[in-house]
Parts: C-alpha cells; structure tokens; sequence
C-alpha cells in the first residue's frame, strides 16, 4: 500500500468553535491587541481622545445659558466655575433659537412652520418605509401643494389648481398613450401642463378666489422666510426633484436616440463644470434680467430650481455607474420575455440600478442639503446668514464657536439621519446575490 | 389560457406553417461577417439542436431569432411574424418565444415567484393570483416548488437554471430557445436542467437548443446542425449526424468532443 493512498471511513460532524471566538475578550485581543505595534498605536489613539475631550467637554459644559449678551457671558463664567475658565456662551441659542428655526416668519404663525414639517414626516414615511399602508401615498401626493399653501399663505385655488393641472395631464398623456403611442402622449401631455401653469393656473384662481370663495389664509412674504425652515424647504424639494430628474437624466445619457443623448450630456456637463455659487448668482440677479419686466418670479422658487437642477446633474452621474454596474443579461432577460423599454426600466433595471447607487445617492442629498447655506452669499437668511445677523446685534457682536456649533449641531442630526438610513435600506434590499 | 395555447397547437392549419423561418439570412458585427447566407426552417414541435466550435455564431443565430442581435439582410419569420424594426412586431415575437441564458439572467432583486410573474402579469395583463398559480404549476413541473419564496441568489447554479426555464415557460410562449443552458453548470447540476428539457421536449415544445450534450441530442432532437464559421455546415438527424457525419469539418469537431 503506498504513502498517498487514504479512505475515509467516517465522516467528521461539526464542532464548537474555539473558545477565544466570539466572546467580548476575544474580540478586544484580536482588534485592539493583536501585537505588539497594534498595541502602542491603540494606546496612543486613545490618549489622543481623552485629550481632545478634556479640551472640548469643559468649554462646552462651563458654560452660561442666562446671560444676555457675550459681555455678561464673560463676566459670569469665571465667578460660576473659577478663574481662567473660557466656556461657550450657550445663552445666545437661548435667545435666539426661535429666529434661528423660523427666520423672520411672523410669530403667531409658527404653527404653520411645524405643521408643515410634521405632515412632511407623514408624507415621507409611506416613501421610505414600504410596510405602511400603501394609501398614504395618496397623501404624500398631495403634501407638496398643501405644505406649499400652509408656508406661503393666500388663495388654496392656486396650489389646487397647479395639482389639477397635473393630474389632468397626466389623464391626457394616459389617454393618448393608449390610443396614440407614447411619443404623443409625453408631448402633447407636457405641452398642455406648461401652458396651464404659465396661463392658466394665476388667472382662473384670481377669478375663483374673487368670485366663488377666498378660501385664504394670511400671506407670508417669501424675505420673511429664513433660519432652518428655509434650509429644509430648499433642501427637501431639491431631494424631491433631483431623484427623478436625475434617474431621466441618466436614462437619457445611456439612449440610442442621438437628440435626447445629447441634450443630457450637455445640461450634466454644463451643470456639473459650474460652480452652484455662480447659479444660485444667476437665480438671484442676472434671471431678472430675461424674464420680462413685472414678472414676480418668486427668489425661493428660482433658488429650488438652480439648487435642483444641480444636484439632478450630479444624481445623474451617480445612477448611471449603477446602470453600468448591472450585468448585460438583465437587459437580455427584460427585453427576451417581451417587456418593453419603460416596464423593463421600472421593474427590472432601476430597482437594481438604483440599489446600487444608494450610497452615492444619499452623499449627493447630504450634499445638496449642506449646499443650502450657500443661498446666505446672495443675501438669504438661512442659519449661516442669521448668524451673522445675529452677530451685527451689539450684545452678540463677536460670538463665533457657539452659533457655528448649534448650525453644525442641527445640520448633522439630518444628515446623520439621512446616513443611517441608506444604510437601513442597504440592508433590508440585501437579497443574497454577488 | 393554457387551454387555448393548447387548442393552438393541436389546430392542424397552425401546424402547417412552420414555426421559424429564416431564408438567405446575414449579420455582421461591425466588418466581421458573423453569419453568412443562413437558411434554416423549424416546424413547429420540432426540436433542434445546434452545435459547433466557440464563435461560430450559433449563439448569434438564435439570438436573431427572437431579435437580441439585428439581422442586416434576408429574412427570419416567427410564427408568421417576419422580424423587421417595427417595435409591435418585436415585442409579440418575444412574447411568443421564450429563452433561457448561459448565465441564467435571473432578476436577483426579485424572488423566484415574483421572476416567474412579472412578465405575465406586464406583459400578457393576467391577474396576479392568476400568474401565480400558473408560475406554481411551472415552479412544480421543474420540480422546485419549496424555492418559489427564496431570492435567485439562495440557489445552486442548477435550481437557477430550472427557475429560469420555468420563468419563459409562465409566458407560454410557443417556442423555446436555450443558449448554452448548462455550460455555466457543475458536473452535478447538468443532469437535472437536461432532465427538465428532455420532459419539455416530450410535451411537444418547439425548441432550439445551443448545446454541447451530445447524449442530449441524441436523445431528443430531431435535428442536429453543424455550424463552422458562420454558416450551416451539415444539418442531419441525430444518428446520421453522429454515425456518418458527411463533411470533414464535422467529423473533425465530432472526433474532439467524442474523443475524450
């Protein structure tokens, strides 16, 4: 019988694993202490922390939340805690919480502002949590013309009578698609929801509202906006709109049709090769000059689009490496079972495309909505432009650290929201596969 | 629905007009003259393997057939729809004609079910209980009924296959076309996908099989085409093909995959 010859006669059962895996000590060896150069860095990694929080926590916690101005600040600090000690002036966020949320809306209607933002939770959760009832969608549909009338105020008929224009469109586009194709559905759909929104939709509410019923709430002017009411406005909208925008942009820029091809490419280049500063410049003086004397073209409106078209561009960049990532055969396998292009695009392609985009996606809705303090240069008081408004007030003048602090506070909650929840929908998308 | 596609084949006028034709059919990639002069016709219930060495085009050949690759000159006619670039006549060839890939090309974001439903459900309109039970029907004819709820990625290369075979079968379509089922196969896998085809093909399907299992041809074909180079080299039942194969390039190909 030679050496290599070997039959196994039994087959070994499994067995429990050593003692070292899985257990909390195990874990602090392997990671932490795993020799001896592993060691020294973990120790100086964690000296550096304690010494940053021994520098951080006492500014932040030796503070005062009373005084009234950066002066008094000063004084009683040091009598409170003992000589020397420099802490954060807490009591200007104290002071100035509320302008720093609502900007200069009028206070006794706060109540709109947090409505608002409560029904923009309600409206969201059916969107990013699939187990609730799929009815609320209706209400998610709804909410962008309702928050729009709560905000802004006056005649219900105009924000109504945008949403009936679309919905009629919509039936129009439906309609011809059936009967016609889907070339003509899309523009004579489009063309007809253009020209009700530029000459349809202002007349026919002044006439409802003076007519048949005001149905009116008290107008706030859109200079009144500001703090982070205007950050979530312009940022969520902006969110809204690039997704989709974004996801035909990107379908565009992957088409045989050599027109709509290169249409993408030129707005992606062009948006992406500009500075957002220089647009949001354009939205804010140089759009007045082409549009005709008159027109009350609305500056949060113009600042949405610009900021939206940005991030679009960007989006549709980042969807298109998840298109690219997607094996041929998917296109093979929607196009050989009979699917045509929209239906495979919807239930084949994009769910995956999209999936795999959801890290990028979210980085550019994070951007876009850290972005929003940029509208501060041309003169809009978001947190940043409110904050040096704050500091031109004599009591305040020189007050830096704490107002950066509490902006950067409250920016990160949303964006770590935003974070964690990618990562949530990672997860719950995993089916298995690569 | 099953009941009429039935009543379709046993209509004796629809038996008639054969299944595929393709006459004096070219395609070119780019300059590279991919298939050359194909003329080739399939009866309906017929069932045909092809074979022939890596980049001969008979992967390309059915591809054209249900309009994957573009032809550029000649003809194909499906079930009496000649292919041309009207985009209604290609999407009712598709629906007709069902096929399975090398690589399965199952949607991964969907479970087995819902791969099995989603064309008839967007395409053919049926009622999602309705597609559902059909897709049931299938899921046990290919003999996994318990995966029918698990994602394509929680299967063993063979149970994909069989999935993906059951999926172009939910469409009922009249033809059948598999390119390379088992090439992306374990050894161990093979036998159960071949099993599924060989019950296919006893149920009277009309198939066109790329395929490298001799045992398989000799077992179900009616038809065994050799192609070299872009064009149909020999073209035979299997026992002649296998016994007496007529062309030199045939005989050459035979005697490397028999040899071993």
């Amino acid at each position: 019988m030679s050496d290599h010859s070997f039959v196994r006669t039994e087959m070994l059962g499994s067995q429990a694993p050593p003692m070292m895996e899985g257990s909390v000590l195990g874990w602090i060896r392997y990671n932490l202490f795993s020799g001896p150069l592993n060691s020294l860095l973990t120790i100086i990694s964690g000296l550096l922390v304690v010494y940053l929080l021994a520098e951080i926590l006492p500014w932040v916690f030796l503070s005062s939340w009373t005084a009234t101005s950066l002066r008094e600040c000063r004084e009683v600090i040091p009598l409170t805690y003992g000589e020397g000690t420099t802490g954060a002036c807490w009591a200007v966020i104290r002071e100035r919480y509320l302008q720093l949320f609502y900007g200069f809306y009028p206070r006794e209607l706060y109540w709109r502002v947090n409505l608002t933002f409560i029904m923009m939770l309600i409206a969201l959760a059916p969107i990013l949590f699939p187990k609730l009832p799929r009815q609320m969608l209706y209400f998610s549909g709804v909410y962008p013309f309702l928050g729009y009338w709560l905000l802004w105020g006056g005649t219900i008929w105009t924000p109504f009578l945008t949403l009936a224009g679309l919905i009629v469109g919509y039936l129009v586009f439906n309609f011809l698609n059936e009967k016609r194709g889907l070339l003509i559905g899309t523009i004579v759909g489009t063309l007809l929801i253009i020209f009700w929104f530029l000459f349809g939709v202002i007349p026919v509410s002044v006439f409802l509202s003076e007519n048949v019923t005001p149905l009116a709430i008290e107008i706030v002017e859109s200079e009144q906006f500001g703090g982070f009411t205007l950050s979530v406005i312009i940022g969520a909208t902006g969110i809204a709109a690039s997704l989709p925008i974004g996801i035909l942009l990107a379908l565009g820029r992957k088409s045989d049709l050599l027109i709509v091809k290169s249409l993408c490419v030129g707005f992606i280049e062009f948006i992406r090769g500009v500075p957002l500063i220089t647009l949001l410049f354009v939205a804010s003086t140089l759009l007045n000059y082409f549009l005709p004397p008159g027109t009350n073209f609305d500056i949060i409106l113009r600042v949405v689009i610009m900021v939206t078209l940005f991030a679009a561009a960007y989006m549709a960049e980042v969807i298109r490496g998840g298109l690219a990532a997607l094996p041929r055969g998917q296109y093979e396998a929607g196009d050989a079972l009979g699917l045509d292009y929209w239906k495979s695009m919807r239930l084949i392609v994009l769910p995956q495309a999209l999936k795999i985009s959801i890290p990028g996606i979210v980085s550019t809705f994070i951007g876009l909505f850290k972005d929003t303090t940029l509208v501060s240069i041309i003169g809009l008081l978001d947190p940043i432009g409110l904050s040096r408004a704050i500091r031109s007030d004599t009591a305040w003048n020189g007050i830096v650290w704490e107002l950066y602090a509490f902006v950067a506070a409250v920016f990160f909650v949303f964006c770590f929201a935003m974070s964690r929840y990618s990562i949530y929908l990672e997860k719950k998308l995993e089916t298995g596969h690569r | 629905m099953q009941q009429e596609v039935l009543e379709k084949k046993s209509n004796p006028e629809q038996d008639s007009h054969p299944a595929v034709v393709i006459a004096n059919m070219n395609k070119w990639f780019g300059k590279f003259h991919v298939l050359r002069d194909i003329n080739l016709s399939v009866n309906n219930g017929e069932r045909i393997v092809i074979c022939g060495p890596s980049g001969s085009g008979k992967s390309t050949l059915i591809r054209c057939i249900n309009r994957l690759e573009e032809h550029q000159s000649g003809s194909i006619i499906v079930e009496g729809t000649e292919l041309s670039s009207d985009l209604k006549n290609i999407d009712l060839i598709r629906s007709e004609v069902g096929m399975c890939f090398q690589h399965f090309n199952l949607f991964p974001h969907l479970s087995v079910m819902e791969n099995c439903t989603l064309a008839p459900i967007w395409v053919r309109k049926v009622p999602r209980h309705e597609a559902e039970k059909t897709a049931m029907h299938f899921l046990e004819k290919v003999k996994i009924p318990e995966q029918a709820f698990k994602y394509p990625g929680q299967l063993s290369g063979g149970q994909q296959q069989r999935v993906a075979i059951a999926r172009s079968l939910c469409m009922k379509p009249r033809i059948m076309l598999f390119d390379e089922p088992t090439s992306a196969l374990d050894p161990e896998m093979i036998k159960e996908v071949l099993d599924t085809m060989i019950e296919l093909a006893e149920d009277g399907m009309t198939m066109l099989c790329v395929t490298h299992e001799m045992g398989f041809a000799r077992q179900v074909a009616n038809r065994v085409i050799f192609m070299d180079e872009g064009q149909i080299v020999e073209s035979n039942e299997p026992e002649e093909f296998f016994n007496n194969p007529q062309s030199d390039r045939t005989k050459l190909f035979l005697s490397q995959i028999l040899g071993h």
